[in-house]
């Protein structure tokens, strides 16, 4: 063991003494800012694509909007998120002709991928709710996606809770890929550490245990939202 | 006020109703009553395009609503309707139920005065005869207070001005369906659409509900009930309406109808649940 005692003494070394943990918080920071506004992006465009879904329809508008959506969701589910990446990068960015950060780049991608995601999600969720609540805010004259925003939906985001959870642990994890188009992540951060003098082992751990602490704490703040979120099940 | 003519709707190939005309003036209270799958519930639901007629019109204050180019949101706000499953809104509370619509439709009433108001602003700065601006006398903390004001005088007339931040999960089933036509009263309707209120209610419970029924009754609301209750319809109606296989059989008042049935299908269902 006392081989193991001198590696952690060089990872710390290098994460106290050499900046590491300046690279590590940056990891941090960009690896929450992707899976936090990225779901956030997710969660809107899957709502209006989950709405589109089960609206009533009788006219053409939307049907073609509805036939968007399914494209949409087949591109994204049908592809890996690193070949999304890349894509945008390297693809759609250069024949854009802009220039963007890549860490903006992946928040994009990444929001764009769980929205395919949570569309699904969310219309499973829209289903479960009892259809009485939308006949009831349509008969006072709200219109549908009033009805639907302000009285379907949030029933609804209480039902899939649990769901939406996975799907941001699963965020947060997927986003060790963004290296691949050159923003800093968690495992970029610790990569840079092992590599100042080869000793792989240590950091990765201490990698590993990091993301499992923000898995840990996402899924207590799911705890604590869906137990707050439940009052208006509660019989007193 | 509301007429009905010729209205037919297809649910595929099932005809549940079948060439419907009927005229409901101001102040009556119509009670349609017949035996289940005879297209009741339907007939109600598409007096306010819950469910859209297959053909056929529904003339409501001069506009035919049953035409999909009508904004039919707008006259539904005239048109209070109360459901079987009450269909309060599970992630409010009783008071936010009861506030919801009015201020929602004051305030995108509101915000699009303001609106147009830019619009005219400057667009007047072209004309030569000016333009009027529209008169704005409220604000959104009025719609607001105004809204809980009503809500509360609601409440405190059905004596459940203490629930008024309770979610409806943790009422009975009878409070829960007096907040329902307290919900749909807040909106100042016409016209009272009641489908069968209290078949989901325990029968100690049906009493409580009829009563306010009766009280808004009572005020010269004009209404449509489908109900079970013969007795309370006898009580209410001034027109009772017997349905049977998608068509209006007979149309009488209560006295008429129970007393001297005519069509062989009625005094067959009277003598079953009369019994």
């Amino acid at each position: 063991m006392g081989s193991f005692e001198k590696k952690i003494e060089v990872f710390w070394d290098v994460f106290y003494h050499h900046n590491g943990y300046d690279k590590v918080i940056t990891g941090l920071q960009n690896t929450l800012m992707i899976a936090v506004i990225g779901l956030i992006i997710g969660i809107i465009i899957g709502t209006i694509i989950a709405i589109i879904e089960v609206f009533p329809k009788y006219k053409r508008l939307p049907r073609v909007l509805n036939s968007i959506c399914q494209v949409y969701v087949g591109l994204f589910r049908g592809t890996p998120i690193v070949v999304q990446l890349l894509i945008a990068y390297y693809v759609v960015m250069p024949l854009l002709g802009v220039n963007v950060p890549p860490v903006n780049v992946c928040i994009v991608v990444f929001g764009l991928n769980s929205g395919a995601y949570v569309s699904e999600i969310m219309r499973g969720g829209i289903n479960s709710v009892d259809p009485g609540q939308l006949e009831a805010g349509r008969a006072l004259g709200l219109s549908y996606s009033v009805s639907m925003i302000k009285i379907v939906v949030p029933q609804a985001i209480k039902n899939i809770l649990p769901t939406l959870g996975n799907e941001f642990i699963s965020l947060i994890k997927e986003t060790s890929v963004v290296s691949f188009v050159g923003a800093t992540d968690l495992y970029v951060a610790f990569n840079y550490i092992g590599s100042n003098n080869y000793e792989f082992m240590v950091p990765y751990i201490v990698m590993a245990l990091i993301y499992i602490v923000l898995v840990m704490g996402i899924s207590l703040l799911i705890k604590l939202m869906e137990r707050s979120l439940q009052k208006s099940d509660r019989r007193n | 006020m509301i007429d009905v003519i010729n209205l037919n709707k297809k649910f595929g190939k099932l005809e549940v109703l079948k060439n419907i005309s009927i005229t409901i003036d101001e102040g009556e209270k119509v009670a349609i009553i017949g035996p289940s799958g005879s297209g009741k519930s339907t007939f109600l639901r598409c007096l306010n395009c819950m469910e859209d007629p297959t053909s056929g019109s529904i003339i409501f204050n001069g506009v035919d609503i049953a035409d999909m180019r009508v904004n039919i949101n707008i006259h539904r706000r005239h048109m209070g309707m109360v459901f079987q499953q009450f269909n309060l809104f599970n992630n409010k509370t009783v008071i936010d139920n009861i506030m919801l619509a009015p201020v929602h439709i004051g305030l995108s009433e509101l915000r699009k005065k303001k609106l147009q108001n830019i619009v005219i602003k400057f667009s007047n700065i072209f004309r030569k005869n000016k333009k009027d601006l529209h008169v704005i006398d409220t604000s959104k903390a009025q719609i607001k207070k105004e809204a809980k004001e009503n809500a509360m005088r609601l409440l405190e007339r059905i004596g459940l001005e203490d629930k008024a931040n309770v979610y409806p999960s943790t009422l009975s089933g009878g409070q829960k369906q007096r907040i329902a036509i307290i919900r749909a009263l807040a909106m100042n309707p016409k016209v009272m659409l009641f489908d069968e209120p209290t078949s989901a209610l325990d029968p100690e419970m049906v009493g409580e509900v009829l009563e306010l029924i009766k009280q808004v009754a009572d005020e010269g609301m004009t209404m449509v009930i489908v109900t079970h209750e013969m007795g309370f319809a006898k009580e209410v109606a001034t027109r009772v309406c017997f349905m049977d296989e998608g068509n209006i059989i007979e149309d009488a008042p209560p006295e008429e109808l129970f007393g001297n049935p005519k069509h062989e299908r009625l005094k067959l269902f009277l003598s079953k649940v009369l019994s």
